[in-house]
């Protein structure tokens, strides 16, 4: 493995020579937990922690639920309540894994937007934020599918409304969705085959995410500046960098404590908040909600989803020039999935030779916009669909695909970078004047 | 920038997330001060005990509570009845035993009957199935300041009757200012005095309300105060652990930074 030159587990005790010339497990932990990290990351480079903390809680709150929920349309509701009433401590687990979920969506949120404001996705880094875009993905069919579990009313015409996507897909988008939902409706078999994968999924997740560390300590953190550690020798690289334990281990759990105070305190106090109270009335296949609304973590991409309708000229152009194969549903498909992929081709679409936003003045104020962007479809996805919320959505959406399409790669050629510094040495320094003498 | 960017960003976060539950329900509903709103609030026995008296009295002509064990009705944080009033309100309902092939009276380990009438819906999580109205705007803020929500509803439902009725397709329906839509079928409940207290509170239609919709709190949250003295502990332990860590932090980074350790 290339990187970063720096110190390598050397084995000690006969024992530890024993065991690392067959298996050199302690020397790779030795080198994952002792990595060469730029001592200038801020506090938007703690999400990661965050993140794995929230895989390993859902994982662990997940396992302990299965043991008590029962997944058949007639008796899944009555065994959540079961977990609800009397399963001791049943009700904090639950309520810990439904927060869990808000809490990893908002964790991997800021940090897309950390990767994508400092340039974290940019070479040679790609791989790196390819696997975070599958992993994000994984995240969303996990979190869907368990949001059907509980086989309430909004779990049910959530699974109905989002599986039904499928069956958009022209010529075999019927056969898809049936296939997808094992009958013609969503029922018994469909509850059971997202069970199964429910449980599933996170591991595939835990797999990606060891692919993911992998894939930065082979390159090396980002850092706000984008300018990359020096390598040429371990004494220069040791100017820019402090190893990983402990200066960064304390530095994320000190931060991963603070938000677990926020966490325990929306688990114990509102625990509902932020979930759909129809979702406490039983699925029924005869009633429909008034508004079938998906968990807040989705609304910005069903914002996206809805917002094409028939009387938008892309989508009536669209039409015209296939014939009608795409129609109004399956653009916002396509849309949707659209979305994500052109996030996903950020490196390629991002033609700036400066990789931080901090020396880029007018892609700030781009970026600056695309959070509110986001925000703002968070926002129109909540509302009914129609006007003003669907112009509103309209808007919001063109400007997602224009930051990606067409201002990104547009600011690398117009836009005048200003200065960066020559090292992260330099950058801590401005901060921490008194950082280059020993302290006393 | 960045900073204060990642800050608005968490901030309007937080607060669009509440716009889920905007959706739905254009009924108008008004704050009521209950005792177990907010992180210290806790649910008042006596008052449970009454509503548990007007659902029983009232309520349970049609609607049931088919998710709520009997024997909770003697848990501590509910309604906590002794032992055997707890007992000898379960022995009054009939229910059906597989294994004997007949009716016998309910144990404490049964749950509360189901509704009578098919139309009457399940109670049991009415109070967390209604949270959903609150605005303004979408934002949630109401019930997240205010603590708006289910048992807010069913008081104003069961008080917003106007009086007016109107019959559509065989139906009668009853105006009702908190119902969204505005007609509901069921007719008005209260009248006042439906029940006699035992603690000689008065039976105004705003008491057994607010009583019933308390109990009906209770029932769909039982572990309510275990879960915000859970929450309490958690909150006070990760607080001390994040200074601890704060202090760590500071400590381990004061020489990379430069800065004097005492």
């Amino acid at each position: 493995m290339s990187g970063i030159p720096h110190d390598h587990y050397e084995p000690e005790t006969g024992g530890a020579k024993w065991l690392h010339s067959r298996l050199p497990i302690v020397g790779l932990l030795y080198d994952t937990i002792m990595i060469p990290t730029p001592k200038n990351l801020n506090w938007m480079w703690i999400w990661g922690i965050v993140l794995t903390f929230c895989l390993a809680l859902q994982i662990i709150t997940g396992i302990i639920l299965v043991m008590h929920y029962t997944p058949h349309v007639d008796l899944a509701f009555a065994s959540v309540e079961h977990i609800m009433r009397n399963v001791n401590g049943g009700h904090m687990i639950r309520y810990l894994h439904m927060n869990g979920a808000s809490l990893f969506f908002l964790a991997v949120y800021l940090h897309i937007f950390r990767g994508l404001y400092y340039g974290s996705y940019k070479a040679p880094r790609e791989v790196t934020w390819i696997i975070g875009m599958l992993i994000y993905l994984m995240m969303m069919g996990t979190a869907f599918m368990g949001y059907v579990l509980p086989w309430g009313q909004m779990s049910f015409w959530g699974a109905t409304v989002i599986t039904g996507l499928f069956g958009a897909i022209p010529f075999i988008g019927e056969p898809i969705q049936t296939w997808l939902l094992g009958g013609p409706a969503v029922d018994n078999a469909t509850l059971n085959r997202f069970f199964s994968l429910h449980y599933l999924l996170p591991f595939v997740i835990a797999a990606l995410v060891a692919v993911h560390i992998w894939a930065f300590h082979t390159t090396g953190n980002n850092n706000p500046t984008g300018v990359e550690v020096r390598r040429g020798s371990k004494a220069e690289a040791e100017k820019d960098t402090v190893p990983f334990w402990p200066y960064f281990v304390i530095k994320d759990l000190f931060a991963l404590a603070l938000i677990m105070v926020i966490f325990f305190a929306v688990v114990g106090f509102m625990p509902n908040y932020l979930g759909h109270p129809d979702n406490y009335i039983e699925a029924n296949p005869l009633v429909t909600p008034a508004h079938i609304v998906p968990e807040w973590y989705f609304l910005p991409f069903y914002a996206i989803l809805r917002a094409f309708t028939a009387d938008v000229w892309v989508v009536m152009f669209a039409s015209w020039i296939t014939g009608g194969i795409i129609d109004a549903k399956f653009f916002g498909v396509l849309a949707m999935f659209g979305a994500i992929i052109v996030m996903a081709l950020a490196p390629w679409l991002d033609t700036s030779s400066v990789r931080s936003g901090r020396y880029r003045p007018m892609f700030k104020w781009w970026f600056a916009l695309l959070v509110v962007d986001f925000i703002v479809l968070m926002w129109a996805g909540a509302m009914p669909a129609e006007p003003p919320y669907s112009t509103i959505s309209l808007i919001g959406s063109a400007y997602w695909f224009a930051y990606f399409l067409v201002i990104l790669p547009l600011l690398g050629v117009i836009e005048k970078p200003q200065s960066q510094p020559e090292t992260i040495e330099d950058d801590f320094a401005s901060h921490y004047p008194k950082s280059g003498t020993p302290a006393e | 920038m960045f900073k204060k960017l990642a800050i608005s960003a968490v901030a309007a976060l937080t607060l669009s997330t509440g716009a889920a539950m905007a959706a739905g329900g254009a009924g108008h509903v008004e704050d009521v001060d209950f005792s177990f709103e907010g992180p210290f609030g806790s649910f008042d026995q006596n008052q449970l005990q009454r509503g548990l008296q007007v659902y029983t009295e009232v309520c349970a002509a049609c609607h049931g509570l088919k998710y709520v064990p009997l024997r909770t009705l003697s848990d501590e944080g509910g309604p906590h009845l002794p032992d055997d009033q707890m007992r000898a309100y379960a022995a009054q309902f009939d229910v059906f035993d597989p294994e004997l092939d007949d009716f016998r009276s309910a144990k404490p380990t049964d749950h509360f009957p189901s509704s009578n009438l098919e139309t009457a819906p399940d109670l049991s999580l009415m109070a967390k199935g209604r949270a959903g109205f609150s605005g303004p705007y979408g934002t949630g803020l109401n019930q997240l300041f205010k603590g708006m929500g289910g048992p807010e509803y069913i008081v104003a439902l069961l008080e917003g009757y106007t009086g007016e009725t109107k019959t559509q397709a065989g139906v009668t329906l009853y105006e009702n200012t908190a119902f969204p839509g505005g007609w509901i079928s069921m007719a008005p409940a209260l009248y006042g005095d439906d029940v006699e207290y035992a603690d000689g509170h008065p039976a105004t239609i705003r008491n057994e309300s607010e009583d019933v919709a308390a109990f009906l709190m209770w029932a769909a949250e039982p572990k309510m105060m275990a879960r915000k003295q859970a929450g309490l502990t958690g909150v006070i332990f990760l607080t001390v652990l994040t200074v601890l860590l704060y202090l760590t932090n500071k400590r381990i980074w004061a020489p990379i930074k430069g800065k004097k350790t005492s």
